[in-house]
């Protein structure tokens, strides 16, 4: 029987992998973004998951919102992105301590 | 029992396509298999009977936001070795970090001690039951406040992405209608008095 505590788990290997993915990657910008998204894809299969065992549609409504606020968070980060890219000719995270006093 | 089948395999792939995101070299395959980790996920919350959010997950994730990655990706010139260093340097500390959330969270849920049981399956949805209808049921009326907010959001987003990615070339010759209604004859043309100079052959 598939239930909550399945789901639950696929979750938080999906979690801890995106964070590994921070650790290894911390240099290309691009793949923290995407490491970001992965984990707010975990955060959504909790919400579903609990939402489903209760019973409750609140928290697929949560889900469509975090999906919205995802939307917008990477549009702007790439547009960032872009921006950076043009003016440094690099994503490297590492590279960018213009602001180190 | 063909529901568990199922699970396990769209999970495994799922997991498998996480592994080729943060593995990959080339940020082209990290952005494809970040889709297919999105099509699984969108299969199993079609297996959870959370339809409506699975085809908003493959509509928004793959069809846009997915699409937006792989156009920035392509478009911005990245010297693939230069930002893939420091690899095997960092990989021990984040498995190690990952390695403790993993057997924390795994105790958390499949214990007993935790006081709430989990074990439980998924509540039974009645027949005829629409997951679309009953979540706009919510949505426009209990939650219409945050939806409003959501569309702002949006928008905020799109002036956002506009103003930051919009650049002004300063050689470019452009038109610029009100300069050209405000101006006035005096501004063009200049009229100079002077008197009227004796040819040569008149007298």
């Amino acid at each position: 029987m598939i239930g909550l505590q399945h789901y639950l788990t696929v979750s938080a290997i999906l979690f801890a992998l995106a964070i590994v993915g921070i650790f290894i990657n911390r240099r290309n910008l691009i793949l923290l973004l995407m490491c970001i998204e992965l984990m707010l894809l975990a955060v959504n299969f909790n919400f579903i998951a609990f939402s489903r065992y209760l019973g409750d549609e609140t928290g697929q409504v949560f889900v469509f919102f975090i999906l919205t606020v995802a939307a917008a968070e990477a549009a702007i980060g790439l547009a960032i992105l872009v921006v950076l890219f043009r003016n440094r000719r690099s994503i490297n995270v590492q590279e960018l301590d213009t602001m180190k006093g | 029992m063909f529901h568990a089948i199922l699970f396990y395999f769209f999970s495994a792939v799922l997991l498998g396509a996480a592994l080729g995101v943060i593995f990959s070299r080339n940020p082209v395959h990290a952005v494809m298999f970040l889709v297919l980790a999105f099509f699984q996920s969108a299969v199993l919350w079609l297996l959870a009977e959370a339809e409506f959010l699975a085809i908003v997950l493959v509509l928004v994730y793959v069809g846009a936001v997915m699409v937006l990655f792989l156009f920035v990706v392509m478009m911005l010139d990245i010297n693939v070795e230069r930002v893939t260093g420091g690899f095997a340097k960092y990989l021990p500390l984040g498995i190690l970090v990952a390695g403790l959330m993993v057997t924390e969270l795994a105790l958390i849920i499949w214990g007993q001690g935790s006081g709430v049981d989990l074990s439980g399956g998924f509540v039974a949805m009645p027949e005829g039951y629409s997951n679309t209808e009953a979540l706009g049921a919510v949505l426009y009326t209990e939650h219409v406040y945050a939806f409003e907010i959501a569309a702002v959001i949006l928008l905020l987003a799109i002036v956002a992405a506009i103003t930051l990615t919009m650049r002004k070339r300063p050689g470019l010759k452009q038109q610029d209608v009100a300069k050209q209604v405000a101006v006035r004859a005096e501004d063009r043309v200049r009229i100079v008095k002077m008197d009227a100079e004796r040819g040569e052959g008149e007298s």
